[in-house]
């Protein structure tokens, strides 16, 4: 689904220029639940933005759904994003003016599903998050879990092929980023890709598979337990 | 394109972030009705400046001039100085050969005060001697009856044709005038018609008899006390003064350097004056109108902008959930051109409720200030389809801002 070879990325910085992926090589299939790890300043902002199409890498290749992805421009990677990948942020990312529905319908009406049709399936999400009753209401009067649930059910809308989380569970307590992780697994469990960017020990150990990056380089790339007995149900 | 513009889903999502950013909204409508908003009301003003304009002097043949005598200040051919000049009927039929192509009419006139009586009523007013043509070049606006004609010429009857005013001091209210007798210097007249002086009227309140009566009356003979001069569409009214004059003094024995011994008003230059005066003006009404409505399309793109960059965030997640920068663009601008188009339309509106308001507050009444203050439609259509264009223009400008913010860095920004 997603396959890296050899990625490269450094941002110009005055006129030095700081070196902060320095030749990437990742494989992630189809339906696996993928975690990176790092601290901060480790590179893993910058892999998940190139990973989303939200920033171009500088050498090496990109594969998307085996599809390469080069000379990209605005247009053509709105369109992949919109079409292979949702969306989840830390800061949730709702549109403040419009209520948790039209939030979750809003990447239908960038793909050009009709109105009827998209607050239908943006309903049917937000149930699937078990906040079809807080359809109406403005992401300011839902707690911050809730936020992420209708953030989670707009990444999910436009069935894309992956899930980008970027610290999806960064401004949650652990009640709620238990429920979050719940959440996650669950989509993963129903064969879609998530993939899950954080410093957390305990959100990383509740994914399938854990890639710790280090200063721009991959450190270490193992399953975790679950991720284990899973490979052995497969077998 | 029109499929976006015509797409009910485009409309709620402008709907949305107008509604949702009502300061933002209101100052920007705002700024341009306040534009369109000014130049509607200073069009307007100006219009019923020229209006009132038109309307004082409309009575008047325009291109006239006045020619009254004086004492000379030169002597010459053996004449002393301070001799008095006559205005002789003479005069004016050589005047209306010699000028003869220049010159459109020539109304010799003699005036006199005089007690006129109705019965128990009397007053003291202006009578003037003088011909039908004064009519073409002094209009009089006939309440009752009609003004002199060549009949009471040739015939020297005994009529008179009076202002309102006067008729009002001499008559009861509504009481029916023509027809009835007056008593001017113990000579009946049969009053013909009563008419109402405009604004700028030269013999203020009068009782016009015929010329020749008044000769008679009054022991005239040949002599006039000043005359009336139209001239032809097209002539140079100034030149055409001098030369005028000129004449006069030639046929007085008066020095052609005297500057005393004939007065005048030209009527024209006067005129001219005023409408310099009311171009002038309708300039500075579209400048200041059209400075206003550029600075409003301004205030919209200056707000738009500041806007884009509010909305950086917003703009950043719309692109991560696959809004294309195209998109963006689209409604950025669509919502320049919806404002500029509402609040145009809110200007107008008022502008004219203004107008309205101004026109009911001092377009009426005797001496109106501005009269029908208007603007043309097309005028203010023109206005409203360049405010559009404007519009559309610097909303080009935020939403190329917009297509510019990477995605990443919008949505980095916390």
């Amino acid at each position: 689904m997603i396959r890296i070879e050899g990625l490269h990325k450094s941002y110009p910085i005055g006129k030095d220029s700081l070196h902060v992926l320095k030749g990437l090589d990742l494989h992630i299939k189809e339906g696996e639940f993928v975690s990176i790890m790092g601290s901060s300043g480790s590179g893993k902002s910058t892999l998940l933005n190139i990973v989303g199409l939200l920033d171009v890498h500088d050498v090496g290749n990109y594969y998307l759904n085996n599809q390469l992805i080069e000379k990209l421009n605005e247009k053509k990677a709105a369109v992949l994003r919109n079409k292979f990948l949702g969306f989840v942020f830390q800061s949730f990312n709702l549109i403040s003016y419009k209520t948790a529905l039209e939030n979750v319908a809003l990447p239908l009406y960038y793909k050009g599903v009709g109105r009827k049709e998209r607050l239908k399936i943006a309903l049917e999400y937000l149930e699937k998050v078990e906040l079809g009753p807080w359809a109406e209401h403005l992401p300011n009067e839902l707690s911050g879990g809730q936020k992420q649930r209708v953030a989670i059910a707009r990444a999910l809308a436009t069935k894309p092929k992956v899930i980008l989380a970027d610290e999806p569970t960064g401004a949650l307590d652990s009640t709620t980023t238990d429920s979050v992780m719940d959440l996650l697994k669950g989509i993963n469990d129903e064969g879609m890709t998530v993939f899950v960017i954080t410093h957390e020990e305990e959100v990383a150990e509740q994914t399938d598979r854990i890639v710790r990056l280090k200063d721009g380089v991959i450190i270490s790339d193992e399953l975790t337990e679950s991720g284990k007995s899973k490979a052995k149900n497969y077998v | 394109m029109f499929k976006f513009i015509f797409d009910s889903d485009t409309w709620q999502e402008i709907y949305g972030g107008i509604r949702k950013n009502k300061t933002r909204t209101i100052i920007t409508i705002i700024g341009v009705l306040w534009g369109i908003f000014l130049l509607v009301v200073l069009l307007g003003a100006a219009r019923g400046m020229e209006n009132n304009f038109k309307n004082l002097f409309g009575d008047f043949a325009t291109n006239s001039l006045v020619v009254w005598t004086n004492r000379t200040e030169k002597p010459f051919k053996g004449f002393q100085k301070g001799r008095r000049i006559q205005l002789k009927t003479k005069d004016v039929e050589i005047l209306e050969q010699e000028f003869e192509g220049r010159l459109k009419y020539i109304v010799p006139r003699c005036q006199t005060s005089s007690l006129i009586i109705n019965g128990f009523k009397s007053g003291n007013f202006q009578i003037s001697g003088d011909y039908p043509v004064l009519d073409k070049v002094q209009k009089k606006n006939l309440i009752y009856g009609r003004f002199l004609n060549e009949n009471d010429i040739k015939n020297k009857t005994k009529v008179v044709v009076i202002e309102e005013e006067i008729y009002k001091q001499l008559f009861e209210k509504d009481e029916y005038p023509i027809n009835q007798y007056l008593i001017i210097n113990n000579v009946n007249y049969k009053l013909i018609g009563v008419y109402k002086s405009g604004a700028i009227d030269f013999d203020g309140e009068a009782a016009y008899i015929p010329f020749t009566t008044y000769q008679q009356v009054y022991n005239r003979g040949n002599s006039i006390d000043w005359m009336m001069i139209t001239a032809n569409e097209g002539v140079d009214i100034e030149q055409f003064e001098l030369d005028i004059q000129l004449t006069l003094k030639n046929l007085h024995k008066v020095d052609p350097e005297d500057n005393k011994a004939f007065g005048g008003i030209n009527l024209a230059v006067q005129i001219g004056k005023f409408t310099g005066f009311l171009t002038g003006m309708q300039f500075l009404t579209w400048f200041v109108g059209i400075a206003t409505l550029i600075a409003g399309v301004f205030a919209i793109g200056n707000i738009l902008l500041i806007t884009v960059k509010e909305r950086t965030k917003e703009i950043g997640i719309r692109r991560a959930l696959g809004a294309t920068p195209r998109e963006i663009r689209q409604q950025v601008i669509l919502e320049s051109v919806f404002l500029t188009t509402i609040a145009g339309m809110l200007g107008i509106i008022f502008g004219g409720l203004v107008l309205y308001l101004i026109d009911s507050a001092f377009g009426s009444g005797t001496d109106p200030t501005l009269l029908n203050p208007t603007v043309n439609i097309p005028i203010v259509l023109i206005a409203f389809t360049i405010l559009i264009v404007l519009g559309t223009s610097i909303g080009l400008i935020p939403a190329y801002m917009a297509t510019m913010i990477k995605p990443i860095e919008a949505l980095r920004e916390e």
